[in-house]
Formats: C-alpha cells, structure tokens, sequence
C-alpha cells in the first residue's frame, strides 16, 4: 500500500470508526441503566425476582457474545416471521449482555459499602429513594471505577463481534481491505484506532479517578 | 412525662433470644445509662427503639424524633462536615438550606469543631468524628438522644472529649440514653442506670443503687471494672 492509498483508507476507517462508536455509546446508554436494574434484582429480597435476575445474568454470562448478536438477529424471524433491523439487534444484544457484566460490577460497589451507611441515613430520616441516589451510589461509583474501566475497554474491542450479523464497521472494513490489497497495513492501522480509543478511555477513569479522591 | 416507653420488648435472632420481655420508660430530661457484658442485649434494645430492627414482640411508643449516635460514627465519607450535618435538615425536614447551615455552624461551634466545616471525615479524628455525628444527630432537634456504645471505637484520650460533649448536652437537659461501657462516666452522670444481663434488666436504679447492688450479677461485672 502507498502512502496516499493508506491515506484513503485512514479516511475509510473514520467513517467505519463512527459506527463502533455508536455501538460502543449506545451499549452504555442502554447496558448502564439495564444493569443496574439487573442488579437491584440480583439483590432483591422477594425470591422470584432474585432467581429471574440470577437465570438472566447466568445466560448472558455464559455464552458466548457472538452467539447472541446471531441469536437476536434471527430469533425474531424464524420464531416470529418478523425481521429486526440488523443495527437494531446488534445494540440489543450488546446491551444485554454488557448489563449482565455491568450488574456484577454494581453488586461489588453495593456491597462494599458499610451497612453503617444504609442505617445511619435511615436513622437521620432520609426515604430509601434519597439513601440510594444520595449515599449508596456516589460511594458505589467510586469504587467500581477501576473495574468499570476494563469493562468499558472490553467493550470499545467487543464491538467489532457486531461484524458477524453483517454491520460494517472497522473490524470488518480493515479484514476486507487486507484481503483485497493482499497487505496486513489495514490492520496495524485498525488497531492503531482501537488503541486510540482505549487511550481515551483510559484517561477518562484515571481523570474521574482522580476528581474522586477528595474522599476516602 | 415519659419520651420513651419500651413494653414488653422482645427480640429473637434465629434460635437467639437476645431480648426477653424488656421494658423501660425514659422521662423528659432524664439520662438513663445501659451497662452490661456484651451479648447482653443493650445494642440490640436501642436498634429495636430506633427501628433498624423489628421486635418480634411488644411495643415502643416515642415522643417526637430520635437521634442515634453510632459506635463507629458511620459518617458520610462523600460529603463535608458541615453537608454531614445539613443534609437531613435540609432534605428530610426542609429547612431553607441557609437556615440549615447557621445552626450547623452554631452546632459546629459548640462542639469546638468551627474550623471543620469544610473538611471530610477521613480528615478528622475519631473523637472529631463522634462529635461531628453528635451534631448531625442534634441538628434534626431529636427530643431523645440515644448512643449506642460511643467511645468504644476511641482511645481513653479521645474517649474523654466525646464524654465532655455528652456532659454538655446533659447540662442542657437533653433526654439521653447512653449505652456504654465507661462505669465512672454513667456513674457520674447518669439520672438511672440500666444493667442488662442475658437479654433481661437484671437491676435497675440511681447509680448508687446499682454500684450497691446485691445482685451477684451486678457484682460480678463491676467488679471487672
């Protein structure tokens, strides 16, 4: 590949990039909140709801990602005749999955925190509600940092699994234009894009972080 | 008039029972101590009264709020002194913030801990830190205050701090029950002392009642002391 060929290509892949990026975002948009549920439920104390969650988080767990985004993309049809649009699936299944992770991330937060904490907001008055949102979640988010980070790295790499059910993005775009130009260039610079990303991201929790330690 | 009025108070955990048939009226203005060996009951009593367990029997009526200090202070690690203290005024009894904050200064003030508004509790000492959760206990004006063991996590220098806010509060007439193993300090202040053994009141009266007790049980724990 010439160096202006290269060029071109970079510019291919800022374009693929948007479409991991989309995955990546609306993963966390959906997986973040899923997960949280997923994991209130894990730690209910009402049986059926706590052994629903324990199925759902075994499930998604266990098998293979791959699997699922082939799952949901033709589930719909062979069972119920009707066709989901291929992106649409794709972030189903991605947020299904990362909320399963994502639920047992929390439920390490959540059970780290001293039970003082829970009882002393009772104490003092203040509704279940306000004990969540004003001391049981700051708390939590500080310490599921570290391995929120990986998680979300995980994911920025997960993404290209979307190319197995047809979304072309940049796993797929730098595989093809290896095979056609007969050269492995595409895929050091593929690379080069994910590794960038994870950078990012990176930066982001060593910041958030950071901005944290004013409290132990 | 009575504050506080436990009847018939009863508490299993499992196969446990760590409160048998306990009752106790608590009169305005009064200071009444809990002693007792461990296991005996006296955490669990005050737990029961402030609802963060459920009695399996019997009842507690209570006049107004209650504030709780805790043996481990179980401050807010996230949030300033000063948001330590305001923040039940502020979002559960919605007092204006500024408001809020004038008297948890004031609080702050005559606790001598002024110059640790703006700090966060991993900042503070252990008795800096019972006196910090002593204001935000008081700044919901409780009309009883309880303390469940709060010296027992601070070394004797500490210890005596906290006892001198304590004793302060007793000279402004606050409704107090104290759990605590520090005999000279109940004796001393104390209106009546409570001695739990076994999930029951094994004796109950004036500190010279009690430290004069034939009770061989009363005996038998003062004179570990």
């Amino acid at each position: 590949m010439a160096a202006a060929e290269i060029l071109k290509f970079t510019g291919y892949m800022c374009e693929a990039a948007k479409t991991t990026l989309g995955v990546f975002f609306l993963t966390l948009l959906f997986g973040l909140p899923l997960g949280m549920a997923a994991c209130l439920g894990r730690m209910s104390k009402i049986f059926p709801i706590r052994f629903i969650t324990k199925i759902y988080l075994l499930i998604m767990r266990g098998t293979p990602l791959l699997l699922q985004l082939m799952f949901f993309k033709y589930a719909p049809y062979y069972i119920f005749g009707v066709t989901m649009e291929t992106y649409t699936a794709g972030i189903l299944a991605f947020s299904v999955n990362y909320a399963a992770y994502f639920a047992e991330i929390y439920r390490g937060g959540m059970e780290s925190i001293p039970k003082g904490q829970k009882e002393a907001a009772f104490v003092l008055g203040f509704t279940k509600t306000q004990t969540f949102f004003k001391i049981t979640l700051p708390q939590v988010i500080k310490r599921i940092l570290p391995p929120m980070g990986s998680e979300f790295m995980t994911l920025v790499k997960d993404t290209s699994l979307i190319q197995i059910i047809g979304v072309a993005e940049m796993y797929k775009l730098a595989t093809q234009t290896m095979s056609r130009e007969v050269t492995v260039i595409p895929l050091v610079v593929a690379g080069v894009f994910y590794l960038v990303m994870n950078a990012v991201v990176d930066k982001f929790f060593t910041t958030v972080e950071k901005k944290l330690s004013y409290y132990h | 008039m009575s504050v506080l009025t436990v009847s018939n108070l009863q508490k299993s955990f499992g196969k446990t029972k760590v409160l048998k048939d306990i009752s106790l009226a608590v009169e305005d203005g009064e200071i009444v101590s809990i002693i007792g060996s461990s296991g005996s009951g006296k955490s669990t009593l005050l737990r029961c009264i402030t609802k963060l367990e459920t009695p399996d029997a019997g009842e507690i009526q209570a006049e107004g709020k209650m504030g709780l200090v805790f043996q481990n202070f179980n401050l807010f690690p996230h949030y300033t002194v000063l948001r330590n203290i305001t923040e039940a005024p502020v979002h559960v009894m919605k007092i204006p913030k500024e408001t809020a904050e004038m008297e948890a200064v004031e609080l702050l003030m005559r606790l001598g801990l002024a110059d640790k508004a703006r700090a966060y509790p991993h900042q503070l000492s252990g008795g800096q830190s019972q006196r910090v959760s002593i204001a935000r206990a008081l700044a919901l004006k409780p009309n009883i205050l309880l303390f469940d063991e709060p010296t027992s996590a601070l070394d004797p220098e500490l210890t005596g701090e906290v006892l001198k806010v304590i004793k302060s509060l007793a000279d402004m007439n606050m409704t107090m029950v104290i759990v605590t193993h520090e005999m000279g300090f109940a004796k001393e202040i104390s209106d009546r002392i409570v001695f739990m053994d076994k999930g029951v009141i094994a004796e109950e009266g004036t500190p010279e009642e009690v430290f004069a007790s034939d009770n061989v049980r009363v005996k038998e724990f003062l004179g570990k002391f």
